[in-house]
């Protein structure tokens, strides 16, 4: 059975996530592996949301977000990059293969590119293979990415 | 202009041609002829410039009060207490008429000689004739020296070999380009001309260097003259200076710099407009080659009423064309430069067609791929040119040449074009070319779009937040895009769009308030530590550190919620409304599920 990669892909909400949604309007093909989650802004992407994707079975992840000096936030991808390097150097303490991650400069009217990216990162991961943790650093890795936040019993006015 | 120079109040009297004057002390007989009307014909004369007194051409006979009469130049010669000037006496006419026929023996075929010429009833030049074009007159010489303050250009040579030239007859750095010596020339030989290789424009359209005190464009608002300071030879040589002379109201200050100025806005509109396509990168177009393939924005230009022809439809020689083709969709629709439609071309190209045939009674043939003429009208319009006669050809034109094949194309440009609807190649000879290029972005879009963190798309146009239901919104709160800066578009679409915008600001501006993003991050004030990083993290400064309570502080009203403090807290204690991190695992999970 070929291997399909699950990849998750964190998009901007105002260049990558526009982005792809023209390569949806624009009816560009691409690979059926991405799986988006929209955000307000790549620097919003926690490390943690990283570890928690590959803990949870992700074969990739995809960070994109606006061109450097783009951003609508006017610097939240340059906090981004920053996490992604920490990243790079964290994800092999897991095994995680430092290329199944990846951050991209994705702007608003660049639908085409959108789909070459994911095609191309589609096919990166594919040749790492699928992940294979052991149960016990699963476990571990779980218990790294606790999510803080507000208890979860806790009903506080500001939940929504 | 009377120089009086102030040396003196005093009146003089005199008499010229029996009519009596008073100027003030110190000015010329051409000064006071002048006053009553009378003209004395000039040639190295300039009200700029010193007079020289050189062609004297301007001679006439003046009687003393003793009664002694003379021969002298009214540029140069001062007034004096009652003499008696005759300017126009058979004496100076027979002396006028000798100098003429000399310069005339000179410079046979210049236009203002023979205008003197027949204004003195030369008939026949009886020197030997000769083919300059200059008449030594100097005027080049001094205003280049005098009011340009350089000396780029001199008299060189004597006696028989006198003539005009650069330092070593070189292109000299001394010249600043700035074409006065080609203002005053009388008999039009200096010409000004663009040694980069582009002298092949329309001549009507490029007359000489653009003036250094201008209006920016007709219909500019507020519609007042600037210096342009590149131009202006006061700012190169400290020189010239006349503008400020000739204004009454002392309007012109040279110590004005330019300033920035600050304005508070809550509100931003961005129309700045479009480009025109350089056809010169499409070579077989031979825009920049042969002097009758001009832009639609040039014809335009000499099509104008106001225009360097006064609206003459004329060709680089002067003539009227016979033949015009008008060539669409240049640089538009086209894979290579700009994949989209520039939508107004089709209509402005059968405005110029009509024009054209009500204006010449030339051909006019319209090259197109499609006729779009959608519009209230345009379509009618449409019809009602084919039924004027003009020629409609639907293909892509190959190329335009000046090399003659077939019978007729001497002389002409020929375009050559499939027609697609006869399903042959044809060759067409023409005189005029228009063509029609592409609405392009302006080139420092992206940059802008940068200091108003609105973006652009691929064409390089601004992208508005929603096609149909924000239509001249941008991503950013408060900046609005109208007119062809979005897109290309006419007229009335851009009046549309610049009266929505300002509503949308308007609606605003009187709400008084104004509603924020909801989707902000609130910190748990009681559980934040005081690390303060989060503190430098954010662009807007809505973080703020609560020195009483030691913890950090979010201002919703600031807080944009793009979440990267959310991201940073190590704490966790910072919330992203609507994009919780509770949120966004449940979404991890939901999708690897």
């Amino acid at each position: 059975m070929n291997f399909e990669p699950r990849i998750v892909g964190f998009l901007c909400n105002w260049c990558s996530y526009t982005g792809a949604d023209l390569a949806g309007t624009a009816r560009i093909k691409y690979a059926p592996n991405i799986r988006s989650i929209r955000v307000m802004c790549s620097g919003r992407v926690d490390p943690v949301f990283v570890v928690k994707a590959f803990a949870e079975g992700a074969d990739g992840v995809l960070i994109a977000g606006c061109h450097p000096g783009d951003c609508h936030y006017q610097e939240g991808n340059y906090k981004a990059l920053r996490r992604y390097l920490l990243l790079k150097r964290v994800l092999p303490e897991y095994g995680i293969e430092p290329g199944r991650l990846r951050l991209e400069w994705i702007a608003a009217s660049e639908g085409e590119r959108f789909a070459q990216v994911v095609n191309e990162f589609t096919e990166q991961v594919r040749g790492f293979g699928p992940m294979n943790f052991k149960d016990s650093l699963l476990e571990s890795m779980k218990n790294d990415v606790m999510i803080h936040g507000e208890p979860e019993t806790q009903a506080t006015g500001e939940q929504r | 202009m009377m120089k009086a120079n102030g040396k003196s109040e005093g009146l003089i009297r005199l008499e010229i041609d029996g009519r009596t004057v008073s100027v003030p002390d110190g000015s010329t007989i051409l000064d006071a002829a002048k006053l009553l009307g009378i003209e004395i014909p000039t040639l190295c004369y300039s009200p700029l410039i010193e007079p020289y007194a050189a062609c004297r051409i301007c001679s006439v006979e003046v009687e003393f009060s003793g009664g002694k009469r003379r021969i002298v130049t009214a540029c140069n010669y001062p007034v004096w207490e009652g003499i008696k000037v005759y300017s126009d006496n058979a004496k100076v006419r027979r002396i006028r008429r000798m100098i003429v026929e000399m310069l005339l023996a000179r410079c046979s075929s210049v236009g203002v000689l023979k205008d003197l010429a027949a204004k003195y009833g030369i008939e026949e030049v009886r020197l030997e004739k000769q083919e300059e074009k200059c008449i030594l007159c100097g005027l080049c010489v001094r205003v280049c020296a005098e009011v340009v303050g350089k000396a780029a250009i001199s008299f060189a040579g004597r006696g028989l070999h006198r003539r005009i030239a650069t330092p070593y007859d070189r292109e000299t750095e001394d010249c600043i380009a700035c074409g006065a010596c080609a203002l005053v020339c009388p008999t039009g030989v200096i010409r000004v001309e663009d040694t980069e290789g582009r002298s092949v424009a329309h001549e009507e359209l490029q007359l000489g260097p653009p003036k250094a005190v201008t209006v920016p464009f007709l219909q500019a608002v507020p519609n007042a003259p600037y210096i342009r300071v590149d131009r202006c030879i006061h700012f190169q040589t400290g020189g010239c200076g006349h503008c400020a002379e000739v204004c009454d109201r002392d309007a012109i200050d040279y110590e004005m710099k330019d300033e920035e100025i600050e304005v508070d806005a809550g509100n931003i509109i961005v129309a700045t407009g479009f480009e025109l396509f350089d056809p010169s990168v499409m070579g077989q177009y031979g825009y920049g080659r042969y002097r009758n393939v001009l832009t639609s924005l040039e014809f335009e230009h000499l099509n104008s009423a106001s225009g360097p022809t006064g609206g003459r439809i004329m060709l680089a020689n002067g003539d009227a064309p016979s033949v015009v083709g008008i060539v669409h969709c240049v640089g538009s629709r086209d894979q290579r430069y700009h994949e989209y439609c520039s939508k107004v071309c089709c209509m402005y190209a059968l405005k110029y067609a009509h024009l054209i045939k009500e204006k010449t009674k030339a051909e006019v043939y319209n090259f197109y791929i499609d006729m779009r003429c959608s519009g209230k009208g345009y379509e009618e319009f449409y019809d009602r040119l084919l039924a004027e006669d003009v020629r409609f050809v639907r293909g892509k034109v190959g190329e335009i040449s000046h090399v003659p094949i077939g019978e007729g194309e001497e002389g002409k440009l020929v375009i050559r074009v499939e027609d697609t609807l006869v399903g042959i190649v044809r060759r067409i000879p023409v005189d005029m070319v228009i063509l029609c290029p592409a609405m392009k972005a302006q080139p420092d879009a992206k940059e802008f779009s940068r200091v108003f963190s609105c973006s652009v798309g691929r064409d390089g146009f601004f992208i508005e937040k929603h096609p149909k239901l924000a239509p001249v919104s941008t991503t950013t709160e408060g900046i609005f895009i109208a007119g062809a800066c979005q897109g290309p578009k006419d007229i009335p679409e851009t009046v549309a769009q610049g009266a929505a915008a300002a509503a949308e600001v308007l609606s605003l501006i009187d709400r008084k308030e104004i509603e924020i993003e909801a989707a902000t991050a609130v910190i748990d004030e009681e559980r934040c530590s005081g690390c303060r990083i989060c503190n430098t993290l954010c662009s807007f400064g809505a973080i703020s550190f609560d020195e009483q309570k030691k913890v950090s502080v979010i201002n919703a009203a600031l807080c944009k919620g793009c979440g990267t403090c959310v991201a940073a807290c190590p704490q966790g204690v910072i919330k992203a409304r609507h994009f919780t991190d509770r949120q966004i695992v449940s979404e991890i999970e939901g999708i690897l599920r």
